[in-house]
Protein backbone atom coordinates (compact mmCIF):
# COMPACT_ATOMS: atom_id res chain seq x y z
CA UNK A 1 0.00 0.00 0.00
CA UNK A 2 2.33 2.71 -1.19
CA UNK A 3 0.66 6.06 -0.84
CA UNK A 4 1.70 9.42 -2.06
CA UNK A 5 1.71 11.69 0.96
CA UNK A 6 2.26 15.41 0.99
CA UNK A 7 5.86 16.10 1.81
CA UNK A 8 7.89 19.24 2.06
CA UNK A 9 11.06 20.38 3.76
CA UNK A 10 10.68 20.10 7.53
CA UNK A 11 7.80 17.65 7.30
CA UNK A 12 8.28 14.37 9.14
CA UNK A 13 6.67 10.95 9.05
CA UNK A 14 5.93 10.52 12.77
CA UNK A 15 6.08 6.73 12.48
CA UNK A 16 9.87 7.00 12.53
CA UNK A 17 9.84 8.79 15.85
CA UNK A 18 7.20 6.41 17.27
CA UNK A 19 9.43 3.43 16.65
CA UNK A 20 12.75 5.02 17.69
CA UNK A 21 11.13 6.17 20.94
CA UNK A 22 9.67 2.73 21.57
CA UNK A 23 13.05 1.09 20.95
CA UNK A 24 14.74 3.44 23.43
CA UNK A 25 12.13 2.71 26.06
CA UNK A 26 12.35 -1.03 25.42
CA UNK A 27 16.13 -1.00 25.97
CA UNK A 28 15.66 0.03 29.59
CA UNK A 29 12.22 -1.39 30.38
CA UNK A 30 12.23 -5.11 29.71
CA UNK A 31 8.47 -5.31 30.25
CA UNK A 32 7.74 -3.54 26.99
CA UNK A 33 6.56 -5.77 24.16
CA UNK A 34 5.04 -5.06 20.74
CA UNK A 35 1.96 -6.94 19.53
CA UNK A 36 1.07 -6.92 15.83
CA UNK A 37 -1.32 -8.42 13.28
CA UNK A 38 0.92 -9.03 10.23
CA UNK A 39 1.57 -5.30 10.59
CA UNK A 40 5.31 -5.20 11.28
CA UNK A 41 6.13 -3.29 8.10
CA UNK A 42 3.18 -0.92 8.23
CA UNK A 43 3.99 -0.18 11.90
CA UNK A 44 7.66 0.37 10.96
CA UNK A 45 8.62 -2.25 13.54
CA UNK A 46 11.19 -4.12 11.42
CA UNK A 47 14.15 -2.81 13.43
CA UNK A 48 12.33 -3.43 16.73
CA UNK A 49 11.88 -7.02 15.56
CA UNK A 50 15.61 -7.32 14.83
CA UNK A 51 16.61 -5.86 18.20
CA UNK A 52 14.01 -7.64 20.31
CA UNK A 53 12.95 -10.77 18.43
CA UNK A 54 11.43 -12.31 21.55
CA UNK A 55 9.49 -9.20 22.40
CA UNK A 56 7.36 -8.89 19.30
CA UNK A 57 4.27 -11.05 19.16
CA UNK A 58 2.72 -11.41 15.71
CA UNK A 59 -0.69 -13.03 16.07
CA UNK A 60 -1.34 -13.00 12.32
CA UNK A 61 -4.35 -11.38 10.70
CA UNK A 62 -6.59 -11.59 13.74
CA UNK A 63 -7.42 -8.26 15.38
CA UNK A 64 -9.80 -9.54 18.03
CA UNK A 65 -7.13 -11.93 19.23
CA UNK A 66 -4.57 -9.13 18.90
CA UNK A 67 -6.33 -6.95 21.44
CA UNK A 68 -7.27 -9.85 23.71
CA UNK A 69 -3.67 -11.03 23.73
CA UNK A 70 -2.66 -7.48 24.65
CA UNK A 71 -4.90 -7.64 27.72
CA UNK A 72 -3.47 -11.02 28.65
CA UNK A 73 0.10 -9.81 28.31
CA UNK A 74 -0.72 -6.93 30.66
CA UNK A 75 -2.17 -9.43 33.12
CA UNK A 76 1.14 -11.27 32.84
CA UNK A 77 3.07 -8.16 33.84
CA UNK A 78 4.16 -6.99 30.38
CA UNK A 79 3.57 -3.49 28.95
CA UNK A 80 2.14 -4.24 25.52
CA UNK A 81 2.13 -1.73 22.68
CA UNK A 82 -0.53 -3.20 20.38
CA UNK A 83 0.11 -1.74 16.95
CA UNK A 84 -2.17 -2.14 13.93
CA UNK A 85 -3.83 -0.10 11.21
CA UNK A 86 -6.25 2.01 13.23
CA UNK A 87 -9.26 1.08 11.07
CA UNK A 88 -8.95 -2.59 12.07
CA UNK A 89 -7.61 -2.04 15.57
CA UNK A 90 -10.58 0.09 16.56
CA UNK A 91 -13.28 -1.21 14.24
CA UNK A 92 -12.73 -4.94 14.11
CA UNK A 93 -11.72 -5.25 17.74
CA UNK A 94 -14.02 -2.62 19.19
CA UNK A 95 -15.63 -4.91 21.74
CA UNK A 96 -12.24 -6.21 22.83
CA UNK A 97 -11.09 -2.61 23.26
CA UNK A 98 -14.17 -1.84 25.30
CA UNK A 99 -14.42 -4.94 27.45
CA UNK A 100 -10.87 -6.33 27.64
CA UNK A 101 -8.93 -3.06 27.74
CA UNK A 102 -11.05 -0.12 28.95
CA UNK A 103 -13.59 -1.89 31.17
CA UNK A 104 -11.13 -4.43 32.54
CA UNK A 105 -8.66 -1.57 32.92
CA UNK A 106 -5.56 -3.34 31.62
CA UNK A 107 -2.33 -1.45 31.16
CA UNK A 108 -2.32 -1.74 27.37
CA UNK A 109 -1.18 0.85 24.84
CA UNK A 110 -3.21 0.64 21.64
CA UNK A 111 -1.35 2.25 18.76
CA UNK A 112 -3.50 3.05 15.74
CA UNK A 113 -1.33 3.38 12.65
CA UNK A 114 -2.19 5.14 9.38
CA UNK A 115 -5.24 6.67 10.97
CA UNK A 116 -7.68 9.07 9.36
CA UNK A 117 -7.60 8.84 5.59
CA UNK A 118 -3.96 7.86 5.17
CA UNK A 119 -5.15 4.94 3.02
CA UNK A 120 -7.14 7.35 0.84
CA UNK A 121 -7.38 5.32 -2.37
CA UNK A 122 -8.17 2.08 -0.57
CA UNK A 123 -11.58 3.42 0.32
CA UNK A 124 -13.91 3.70 3.28
CA UNK A 125 -13.12 0.27 4.77
CA UNK A 126 -9.55 1.41 5.26
CA UNK A 127 -10.28 4.97 6.36
CA UNK A 128 -10.23 5.31 10.11
CA UNK A 129 -12.44 8.32 10.65
CA UNK A 130 -14.92 6.81 13.09
CA UNK A 131 -12.38 5.88 15.76
CA UNK A 132 -12.83 9.03 17.87
CA UNK A 133 -16.56 8.48 18.05
CA UNK A 134 -16.11 4.81 18.94
CA UNK A 135 -13.44 5.27 21.59
CA UNK A 136 -14.19 8.66 23.13
CA UNK A 137 -17.04 7.35 25.35
CA UNK A 138 -14.94 4.52 26.79
CA UNK A 139 -14.30 5.25 30.44
CA UNK A 140 -10.63 4.85 31.49
CA UNK A 141 -9.24 4.98 27.96
CA UNK A 142 -6.97 7.98 27.39
CA UNK A 143 -7.14 8.96 23.71
CA UNK A 144 -4.17 10.95 22.40
CA UNK A 145 -3.63 12.30 18.89
CA UNK A 146 -0.12 13.73 18.52
CA UNK A 147 0.19 16.69 16.18
CA UNK A 148 3.86 16.39 15.26
CA UNK A 149 7.04 14.41 15.79
CA UNK A 150 7.90 16.00 19.15
CA UNK A 151 4.45 15.28 20.53
CA UNK A 152 4.54 11.73 19.15
CA UNK A 153 7.74 11.01 21.08
CA UNK A 154 6.37 12.61 24.25
CA UNK A 155 3.10 10.71 23.98
CA UNK A 156 4.84 7.35 23.52
CA UNK A 157 7.06 8.03 26.57
CA UNK A 158 4.12 9.17 28.64
CA UNK A 159 2.03 6.15 27.63
CA UNK A 160 4.81 3.75 28.62
CA UNK A 161 5.00 5.27 32.09
CA UNK A 162 1.27 5.72 32.63
CA UNK A 163 -0.46 2.85 34.41
CA UNK A 164 -3.66 2.46 32.40
CA UNK A 165 -5.14 1.97 28.95
CA UNK A 166 -4.18 4.44 26.22
CA UNK A 167 -5.07 4.81 22.54
CA UNK A 168 -2.40 6.64 20.54
CA UNK A 169 -3.70 7.69 17.17
CA UNK A 170 -0.74 8.00 14.83
CA UNK A 171 -0.54 9.10 11.24
CA UNK A 172 1.64 8.25 8.28
CA UNK A 173 1.21 11.70 6.80
CA UNK A 174 4.24 13.92 7.16
CA UNK A 175 3.60 17.00 9.32
CA UNK A 176 5.81 19.97 10.24
CA UNK A 177 6.96 20.61 13.80
CA UNK A 178 4.79 23.11 15.60
CA UNK A 179 6.86 26.05 16.81
CA UNK A 180 5.81 26.63 20.41
CA UNK A 181 8.27 28.00 23.00
CA UNK A 182 8.86 26.04 26.23
CA UNK A 183 6.67 23.16 25.21
CA UNK A 184 5.59 20.68 27.80
CA UNK A 185 3.56 17.55 27.11
CA UNK A 186 0.56 17.58 29.41
CA UNK A 187 -2.00 14.90 28.58
CA UNK A 188 -5.52 16.11 29.20
CA UNK A 189 -4.52 19.71 28.52
CA UNK A 190 -5.00 21.62 25.29
CA UNK A 191 -1.95 23.46 24.02
CA UNK A 192 -2.22 27.03 22.74
CA UNK A 193 -0.69 27.31 19.28
CA UNK A 194 -1.95 30.83 18.47
CA UNK A 195 -3.34 33.44 20.87
CA UNK A 196 -6.60 35.22 20.06
CA UNK A 197 -9.99 36.16 21.44
CA UNK A 198 -12.22 36.61 18.38
CA UNK A 199 -12.88 32.90 18.03
CA UNK A 200 -11.22 29.57 18.82
CA UNK A 201 -10.08 26.95 16.34
CA UNK A 202 -9.80 23.59 18.06
CA UNK A 203 -7.75 21.12 16.03
CA UNK A 204 -5.92 17.86 16.56
CA UNK A 205 -3.37 15.64 14.87
CA UNK A 206 -2.45 16.32 11.25
CA UNK A 207 -4.75 19.35 11.06
CA UNK A 208 -3.17 21.55 13.75
CA UNK A 209 -0.61 23.10 11.41
CA UNK A 210 -3.38 23.76 8.88
CA UNK A 211 -5.41 25.53 11.58
CA UNK A 212 -2.37 27.64 12.50
CA UNK A 213 -1.99 28.67 8.86
CA UNK A 214 -5.68 29.59 8.74
CA UNK A 215 -5.25 31.72 11.88
CA UNK A 216 -2.29 33.48 10.29
CA UNK A 217 -4.40 34.32 7.23
CA UNK A 218 -7.21 35.60 9.46
CA UNK A 219 -4.70 37.70 11.43
CA UNK A 220 -3.73 39.49 8.23
CA UNK A 221 -7.38 40.52 8.07
CA UNK A 222 -7.42 41.75 11.68
CA UNK A 223 -9.14 38.65 13.09
CA UNK A 224 -7.46 37.13 16.13
CA UNK A 225 -8.16 33.40 16.14
CA UNK A 226 -6.99 31.31 19.05
CA UNK A 227 -5.71 27.91 17.93
CA UNK A 228 -5.67 24.96 20.32
CA UNK A 229 -3.85 21.71 19.77
CA UNK A 230 -6.44 19.47 21.39
CA UNK A 231 -4.34 16.34 21.43
CA UNK A 232 -6.20 14.58 24.23
CA UNK A 233 -9.69 13.67 23.04
CA UNK A 234 -10.52 11.69 26.17
CA UNK A 235 -10.69 13.05 28.82
CA UNK A 236 -11.60 16.52 27.56
CA UNK A 237 -9.83 19.64 28.78
CA UNK A 238 -12.95 21.32 30.12
CA UNK A 239 -11.14 24.47 31.25
CA UNK A 240 -9.89 25.09 27.74
CA UNK A 241 -13.38 24.46 26.38
CA UNK A 242 -14.96 26.96 28.82
CA UNK A 243 -12.39 29.53 27.69
CA UNK A 244 -12.98 28.66 24.03
CA UNK A 245 -16.73 29.12 24.45
CA UNK A 246 -16.02 32.51 26.00
CA UNK A 247 -14.56 33.68 22.66
CA UNK A 248 -18.08 33.26 21.29
CA UNK A 249 -17.42 31.12 18.23
CA UNK A 250 -15.63 27.82 17.66
CA UNK A 251 -14.30 25.88 14.70
CA UNK A 252 -13.27 22.26 15.15
CA UNK A 253 -10.89 20.55 12.74
CA UNK A 254 -10.06 16.85 12.62
CA UNK A 255 -8.98 14.20 10.15
CA UNK A 256 -12.05 12.26 11.20
CA UNK A 257 -15.81 12.14 10.93
CA UNK A 258 -17.50 15.33 12.07
CA UNK A 259 -20.01 13.10 13.81
CA UNK A 260 -19.07 12.00 17.29
CA UNK A 261 -15.39 12.93 17.29
CA UNK A 262 -13.68 16.14 18.37
CA UNK A 263 -16.39 18.27 16.77
CA UNK A 264 -19.04 16.14 18.43
CA UNK A 265 -17.32 16.46 21.80
CA UNK A 266 -17.06 20.24 21.53
CA UNK A 267 -20.67 20.57 20.40
CA UNK A 268 -21.79 18.35 23.29
CA UNK A 269 -19.82 20.39 25.76
CA UNK A 270 -20.91 23.82 24.54
CA UNK A 271 -24.57 22.76 24.25
CA UNK A 272 -24.43 21.72 27.88
CA UNK A 273 -22.46 24.67 29.25
CA UNK A 274 -22.49 27.68 26.95
CA UNK A 275 -24.12 27.38 23.53
CA UNK A 276 -22.01 29.14 20.88
CA UNK A 277 -21.79 28.56 17.14
CA UNK A 278 -19.61 25.54 16.32
CA UNK A 279 -18.48 24.90 12.75
CA UNK A 280 -17.05 21.43 12.28
CA UNK A 281 -14.41 20.75 9.64
CA UNK A 282 -13.86 17.07 8.92
CA UNK A 283 -15.49 14.32 6.92
CA UNK A 284 -19.26 13.89 6.59
CA UNK A 285 -19.38 10.09 6.24
CA UNK A 286 -18.11 7.30 3.99
CA UNK A 287 -15.71 8.85 1.51
CA UNK A 288 -14.95 8.07 -2.11
CA UNK A 289 -11.59 6.76 -3.21
CA UNK A 290 -8.90 9.38 -3.74
CA UNK A 291 -5.47 10.46 -2.67
CA UNK A 292 -4.87 12.02 0.72
CA UNK A 293 -4.22 15.42 -0.87
CA UNK A 294 -7.38 15.23 -2.93
CA UNK A 295 -9.55 14.21 0.03
CA UNK A 296 -8.11 16.98 2.22
CA UNK A 297 -8.83 19.55 -0.47
CA UNK A 298 -12.26 18.17 -1.40
CA UNK A 299 -13.48 18.33 2.20
CA UNK A 300 -11.92 21.65 3.14
CA UNK A 301 -9.14 20.39 5.40
CA UNK A 302 -6.92 23.19 4.14
CA UNK A 303 -5.97 26.62 5.51
CA UNK A 304 -8.53 28.12 3.10
CA UNK A 305 -11.27 25.70 4.13
CA UNK A 306 -10.63 26.32 7.82
CA UNK A 307 -10.54 30.08 7.27
CA UNK A 308 -13.91 29.88 5.50
CA UNK A 309 -15.33 27.88 8.41
CA UNK A 310 -13.99 30.53 10.79
CA UNK A 311 -15.77 33.25 8.83
CA UNK A 312 -19.00 31.24 8.94
CA UNK A 313 -18.66 30.84 12.69
CA UNK A 314 -17.95 34.56 13.14
CA UNK A 315 -20.99 35.45 11.04
CA UNK A 316 -23.12 33.38 13.40
CA UNK A 317 -21.51 34.87 16.52
CA UNK A 318 -24.01 36.75 18.67
CA UNK B 1 -20.31 -28.47 -24.60
CA UNK B 2 -17.68 -30.56 -22.94
CA UNK B 3 -16.13 -28.62 -20.09
CA UNK B 4 -12.68 -29.00 -21.59
CA UNK B 5 -13.82 -26.99 -24.61
CA UNK B 6 -13.75 -24.00 -22.30
CA UNK B 7 -10.04 -24.27 -21.59
CA UNK B 8 -8.72 -22.14 -24.48
CA UNK B 9 -11.13 -19.34 -23.56
CA UNK B 10 -10.13 -19.51 -19.88
CA UNK B 11 -6.46 -19.40 -20.85
CA UNK B 12 -6.97 -16.36 -23.11
CA UNK B 13 -9.01 -14.52 -20.51
CA UNK B 14 -6.52 -15.24 -17.73
CA UNK B 15 -3.74 -13.75 -19.87
CA UNK B 16 -5.82 -10.68 -20.74
CA UNK B 17 -6.72 -10.23 -17.07
CA UNK B 18 -3.08 -10.41 -15.94
CA UNK B 19 -2.02 -7.82 -18.52
CA UNK B 20 -4.98 -5.63 -17.64
CA UNK B 21 -4.47 -5.81 -13.89
CA UNK B 22 -0.78 -5.01 -14.15
CA UNK B 23 -1.54 -2.08 -16.42
CA UNK B 24 -4.03 -0.74 -13.84
CA UNK B 25 -1.55 -1.13 -11.00
CA UNK B 26 1.27 0.44 -12.99
CA UNK B 27 -0.87 3.39 -13.93
CA UNK B 28 -2.25 3.95 -10.41
CA UNK B 29 1.08 3.14 -8.72
CA UNK B 30 -1.09 1.43 -6.16
CA UNK B 31 -2.57 -2.01 -5.75
CA UNK B 32 -1.86 -5.56 -4.65
CA UNK B 33 -0.41 -7.33 -7.68
CA UNK B 34 0.98 -10.36 -5.83
CA UNK B 35 -2.45 -11.44 -4.63
CA UNK B 36 -4.05 -10.42 -7.94
CA UNK B 37 -1.82 -12.81 -9.84
CA UNK B 38 -2.17 -15.79 -7.50
CA UNK B 39 -5.95 -15.55 -7.83
CA UNK B 40 -6.13 -14.84 -11.56
CA UNK B 41 -6.53 -18.41 -12.83
CA UNK B 42 -9.17 -19.12 -10.20
CA UNK B 43 -11.18 -16.07 -11.27
CA UNK B 44 -10.76 -16.78 -14.99
CA UNK B 45 -11.96 -20.36 -14.44
CA UNK B 46 -14.95 -19.21 -12.40
CA UNK B 47 -16.09 -16.45 -14.76
CA UNK B 48 -15.41 -18.31 -18.02
CA UNK B 49 -16.08 -21.90 -17.05
CA UNK B 50 -18.14 -22.26 -13.91
CA UNK B 51 -20.44 -19.42 -12.89
CA UNK B 52 -23.92 -19.01 -14.28
CA UNK B 53 -24.50 -15.26 -14.67
CA UNK B 54 -25.74 -12.58 -17.02
CA UNK B 55 -23.87 -9.26 -16.93
CA UNK B 56 -26.96 -7.55 -18.33
CA UNK B 57 -28.96 -8.66 -15.30
CA UNK B 58 -26.60 -8.41 -12.34
CA UNK B 59 -29.48 -8.77 -9.90
CA UNK B 60 -30.96 -11.89 -11.54
CA UNK B 61 -32.16 -13.81 -8.49
CA UNK B 62 -30.85 -17.20 -9.61
CA UNK B 63 -27.36 -16.10 -10.62
CA UNK B 64 -24.47 -17.98 -9.10
CA UNK B 65 -22.77 -15.85 -6.49
CA UNK B 66 -19.06 -15.16 -6.33
CA UNK B 67 -17.80 -13.35 -3.24
CA UNK B 68 -14.27 -11.95 -3.40
CA UNK B 69 -13.35 -12.05 0.25
CA UNK B 70 -9.71 -11.11 -0.38
CA UNK B 71 -10.94 -7.69 -1.39
CA UNK B 72 -7.47 -6.18 -1.78
CA UNK B 73 -7.07 -8.09 -5.05
CA UNK B 74 -9.20 -5.67 -7.07
CA UNK B 75 -6.77 -5.84 -9.99
CA UNK B 76 -7.96 -9.42 -10.43
CA UNK B 77 -11.61 -8.82 -9.62
CA UNK B 78 -12.09 -5.73 -11.78
CA UNK B 79 -10.32 -7.23 -14.76
CA UNK B 80 -12.52 -10.34 -14.40
CA UNK B 81 -15.74 -8.32 -14.13
CA UNK B 82 -14.71 -6.21 -17.12
CA UNK B 83 -13.82 -9.30 -19.16
CA UNK B 84 -17.19 -10.79 -18.18
CA UNK B 85 -18.98 -7.74 -19.57
CA UNK B 86 -20.11 -5.99 -16.40
CA UNK B 87 -18.57 -2.63 -17.33
CA UNK B 88 -16.68 -1.11 -20.26
CA UNK B 89 -12.92 -1.27 -20.65
CA UNK B 90 -12.54 2.48 -20.64
CA UNK B 91 -13.40 2.54 -16.94
CA UNK B 92 -10.24 0.60 -16.09
CA UNK B 93 -7.79 3.55 -16.20
CA UNK B 94 -9.80 5.30 -13.48
CA UNK B 95 -8.64 2.66 -10.96
CA UNK B 96 -8.28 4.46 -7.59
CA UNK B 97 -8.51 7.93 -9.12
CA UNK B 98 -10.61 10.46 -7.16
CA UNK B 99 -14.27 9.36 -7.01
CA UNK B 100 -13.64 6.36 -9.27
CA UNK B 101 -16.13 3.52 -9.18
CA UNK B 102 -13.05 1.31 -9.23
CA UNK B 103 -12.36 1.90 -5.54
CA UNK B 104 -9.28 0.33 -3.96
CA UNK B 105 -11.58 -2.32 -2.49
CA UNK B 106 -14.82 -3.59 -4.07
CA UNK B 107 -18.03 -1.71 -3.39
CA UNK B 108 -21.32 -3.25 -4.56
CA UNK B 109 -22.92 0.19 -4.75
CA UNK B 110 -20.35 1.28 -7.32
CA UNK B 111 -20.11 -1.62 -9.77
CA UNK B 112 -22.47 -4.35 -10.98
CA UNK B 113 -21.38 -7.91 -10.32
CA UNK B 114 -20.03 -7.27 -6.83
CA UNK B 115 -22.02 -9.23 -4.28
CA UNK B 116 -20.76 -7.54 -1.12
CA UNK B 117 -18.21 -4.97 0.03
CA UNK B 118 -14.92 -6.42 1.19
CA UNK B 119 -11.49 -5.14 2.16
CA UNK B 120 -11.27 -5.92 5.84
CA UNK B 121 -10.25 -9.60 5.74
CA UNK B 122 -12.54 -12.27 7.12
CA UNK B 123 -15.83 -10.75 5.97
CA UNK B 124 -16.60 -12.52 2.70
CA UNK B 125 -17.02 -16.08 3.97
CA UNK B 126 -19.67 -15.20 6.60
CA UNK B 127 -21.63 -13.19 4.00
CA UNK B 128 -21.34 -16.05 1.50
CA UNK B 129 -22.63 -18.37 4.20
CA UNK B 130 -25.72 -16.18 4.52
CA UNK B 131 -26.21 -16.18 0.75
CA UNK B 132 -25.99 -19.98 0.75
CA UNK B 133 -28.44 -20.30 3.65
CA UNK B 134 -30.91 -18.12 1.71
CA UNK B 135 -30.57 -20.55 -1.20
CA UNK B 136 -30.94 -23.52 1.10
CA UNK B 137 -34.14 -22.35 2.77
CA UNK B 138 -35.77 -21.14 -0.47
CA UNK B 139 -34.58 -24.02 -2.63
CA UNK B 140 -33.07 -21.54 -5.13
CA UNK B 141 -30.83 -23.25 -7.70
CA UNK B 142 -27.82 -20.96 -7.44
CA UNK B 143 -24.44 -21.90 -6.02
CA UNK B 144 -22.22 -19.69 -3.90
CA UNK B 145 -18.44 -19.48 -4.30
CA UNK B 146 -16.18 -17.49 -2.01
CA UNK B 147 -12.46 -16.88 -2.37
CA UNK B 148 -10.32 -16.05 0.65
CA UNK B 149 -6.60 -15.54 0.99
CA UNK B 150 -4.67 -18.00 3.10
CA UNK B 151 -3.38 -15.38 5.52
CA UNK B 152 -6.99 -14.30 5.72
CA UNK B 153 -7.80 -17.69 7.23
CA UNK B 154 -6.16 -16.45 10.44
CA UNK B 155 -9.28 -14.35 11.06
CA UNK B 156 -11.53 -16.23 13.47
CA UNK B 157 -14.67 -15.18 11.60
CA UNK B 158 -13.80 -17.76 8.93
CA UNK B 159 -13.91 -20.55 11.46
CA UNK B 160 -17.17 -19.34 12.93
CA UNK B 161 -18.62 -19.38 9.40
CA UNK B 162 -17.11 -22.81 8.74
CA UNK B 163 -18.90 -24.14 11.81
CA UNK B 164 -22.22 -22.82 10.53
CA UNK B 165 -21.61 -24.27 7.05
CA UNK B 166 -20.71 -27.67 8.43
CA UNK B 167 -23.61 -27.67 10.85
CA UNK B 168 -26.12 -26.77 8.14
CA UNK B 169 -24.49 -29.02 5.52
CA UNK B 170 -24.42 -26.14 3.05
CA UNK B 171 -23.61 -28.21 -0.02
CA UNK B 172 -24.42 -25.24 -2.26
CA UNK B 173 -21.35 -23.38 -0.94
CA UNK B 174 -17.78 -23.70 -2.16
CA UNK B 175 -14.97 -22.05 -0.24
CA UNK B 176 -11.80 -21.54 -2.29
CA UNK B 177 -8.59 -20.73 -0.45
CA UNK B 178 -5.82 -19.04 -2.44
CA UNK B 179 -3.00 -21.00 -0.81
CA UNK B 180 0.01 -18.96 -1.91
CA UNK B 181 1.67 -19.40 1.50
CA UNK B 182 2.46 -15.68 1.80
CA UNK B 183 0.61 -12.93 3.62
CA UNK B 184 1.43 -9.22 3.86
CA UNK B 185 4.76 -9.32 5.62
CA UNK B 186 5.98 -12.92 5.57
CA UNK B 187 5.05 -16.57 5.02
CA UNK B 188 1.86 -17.88 6.60
CA UNK B 189 3.64 -20.75 8.33
CA UNK B 190 6.20 -18.49 10.01
CA UNK B 191 3.50 -15.97 11.04
CA UNK B 192 0.68 -18.10 12.46
CA UNK B 193 0.72 -21.47 10.75
CA UNK B 194 -2.34 -22.87 9.01
CA UNK B 195 -1.26 -26.40 8.17
CA UNK B 196 -2.86 -28.90 8.05
CA UNK B 197 -5.59 -26.80 6.50
CA UNK B 198 -7.27 -29.78 4.83
CA UNK B 199 -7.70 -31.64 8.11
CA UNK B 200 -9.06 -28.52 9.77
CA UNK B 201 -11.79 -28.09 7.15
CA UNK B 202 -12.56 -31.81 7.15
CA UNK B 203 -13.04 -31.59 10.90
CA UNK B 204 -15.47 -28.71 10.36
CA UNK B 205 -17.62 -30.88 8.07
CA UNK B 206 -16.31 -29.93 4.62
CA UNK B 207 -15.51 -32.07 1.62
CA UNK B 208 -11.92 -30.98 0.93
CA UNK B 209 -10.12 -30.92 -2.42
CA UNK B 210 -6.58 -29.80 -3.08
CA UNK B 211 -5.73 -28.57 -6.57
CA UNK B 212 -3.03 -26.71 -8.44
CA UNK B 213 -4.58 -23.24 -8.47
CA UNK B 214 -3.02 -22.41 -11.83
CA UNK B 215 -4.22 -25.58 -13.60
CA UNK B 216 -7.41 -24.51 -15.36
CA UNK B 217 -8.52 -28.06 -16.12
CA UNK B 218 -8.15 -29.15 -12.50
CA UNK B 219 -9.90 -26.02 -11.22
CA UNK B 220 -12.70 -26.42 -13.74
CA UNK B 221 -13.31 -30.04 -12.81
CA UNK B 222 -13.34 -29.39 -9.07
CA UNK B 223 -15.33 -26.17 -9.09
CA UNK B 224 -17.98 -27.31 -11.53
CA UNK B 225 -18.49 -30.78 -10.07
CA UNK B 226 -22.08 -31.14 -8.85
CA UNK B 227 -22.59 -30.49 -5.15
CA UNK B 228 -22.27 -33.42 -2.78
CA UNK B 229 -23.90 -33.46 0.64
CA UNK B 230 -21.41 -31.21 2.43
CA UNK B 231 -19.96 -27.74 1.88
CA UNK B 232 -16.90 -27.89 -0.35
CA UNK B 233 -13.47 -26.48 0.44
CA UNK B 234 -11.00 -26.16 -2.43
CA UNK B 235 -7.45 -25.50 -1.35
CA UNK B 236 -5.92 -23.97 -4.46
CA UNK B 237 -2.13 -24.20 -4.23
CA UNK B 238 -0.86 -21.08 -5.93
CA UNK B 239 2.20 -18.90 -6.37
CA UNK B 240 1.90 -15.29 -5.29
CA UNK B 241 2.72 -13.09 -8.30
CA UNK B 242 2.29 -16.05 -10.69
CA UNK B 243 3.23 -15.26 -14.29
CA UNK B 244 5.79 -12.49 -13.77
CA UNK B 245 9.24 -13.84 -12.96
CA UNK B 246 10.33 -11.10 -10.56
CA UNK B 247 7.08 -11.12 -8.61
CA UNK B 248 6.72 -14.86 -8.08
CA UNK B 249 6.85 -15.83 -4.44
CA UNK B 250 8.32 -12.49 -3.32
CA UNK B 251 6.50 -11.16 -0.26
CA UNK B 252 7.15 -7.48 -1.00
CA UNK B 253 5.04 -7.73 -4.18
CA UNK B 254 2.01 -8.04 -1.91
CA UNK B 255 1.55 -4.31 -2.42
CA UNK B 256 4.60 -3.54 -4.50
CA UNK B 257 4.08 -1.53 -7.66
CA UNK B 258 6.10 -1.71 -10.89
CA UNK B 259 8.31 1.01 -12.29
CA UNK B 260 8.31 1.50 -16.06
CA UNK B 261 11.10 -1.01 -16.72
CA UNK B 262 9.41 -3.67 -14.59
CA UNK B 263 6.14 -2.99 -16.35
CA UNK B 264 7.76 -3.46 -19.78
CA UNK B 265 9.45 -6.62 -18.59
CA UNK B 266 6.16 -8.04 -17.31
CA UNK B 267 4.39 -7.26 -20.57
CA UNK B 268 7.08 -9.22 -22.42
CA UNK B 269 6.54 -12.19 -20.14
CA UNK B 270 2.75 -12.08 -20.26
CA UNK B 271 2.22 -13.45 -23.76
C1 LIG C 1 -9.05 -7.16 9.02
C2 LIG C 1 -7.84 -6.83 8.20
N1 LIG C 1 -6.62 -6.82 8.79
C3 LIG C 1 -5.54 -6.49 8.06
C4 LIG C 1 -5.65 -6.15 6.75
C5 LIG C 1 -4.42 -5.71 5.97
N2 LIG C 1 -4.07 -6.68 4.93
C6 LIG C 1 -4.48 -6.53 3.65
S1 LIG C 1 -4.04 -7.82 2.68
C7 LIG C 1 -3.22 -8.58 3.97
C8 LIG C 1 -2.53 -9.88 3.78
C9 LIG C 1 -3.47 -10.90 3.22
O1 LIG C 1 -2.81 -12.11 3.02
P1 LIG C 1 -3.56 -13.27 2.26
O2 LIG C 1 -4.91 -13.46 2.84
O3 LIG C 1 -2.68 -14.44 2.25
O4 LIG C 1 -3.79 -12.65 0.80
P2 LIG C 1 -2.97 -12.86 -0.54
O5 LIG C 1 -1.69 -13.55 -0.22
O6 LIG C 1 -3.84 -13.68 -1.41
O7 LIG C 1 -2.77 -11.47 -1.11
C10 LIG C 1 -3.32 -7.82 5.14
C11 LIG C 1 -2.74 -8.17 6.44
C12 LIG C 1 -6.94 -6.16 6.18
N3 LIG C 1 -7.17 -5.82 4.91
N4 LIG C 1 -8.02 -6.52 6.93
MG1 LIG D 1 -1.64 -15.42 0.82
Amino acid sequence: MAHAAPSAAGFQDCRNIWVSTLEQLAESDLRIVAVVNDSIGSSKLNSFQKKFPDRIINVGIAEQVLVGVGAGLANGGRIPFVSAASCFLTGRALEQVKADIAYAGFNVKLVGQSSGIAYGELGATHHSIEDFAWLRPLTNLTVIVPADAWETAEAVKWAAGHDGPVYLRLSRMPVPDLIIPNRQFRPGHAETVRQGDDLTIIACGTTVHLAAAAADALAADGIAARVLNFSTINPLDETALHEAAATGAIVTVEEASIRGGLGGAVAEFTAAHKPVPVERVGFPGFLPTGSVEWLFREYGLTPEGIEAAARRALARKA
Amino acid sequence: MLTNDKLPLIRDKALWMRRTAFTMVHRAQLGHPGGDFSAMDILATLYFGVLNYDPKRPDWADRDRFVMSKGHATGALYSALCAAGYFPEDWLPTYMQPKSLLNGHPNRNYLPGIETNTGPLGHGFPVATGIAIAGQITGAPYRTYVLTGDGEQQEGSNWEAAMVCGHRKLANLTLIIDRNRLQQGAGTEETSGLDPLDDKYRAFGFEVHEVNGHDHAALLATLSAPPGDKPRCVIANTTKGKGVSFMENVASWHHGVPNDAQFEQAMKELV
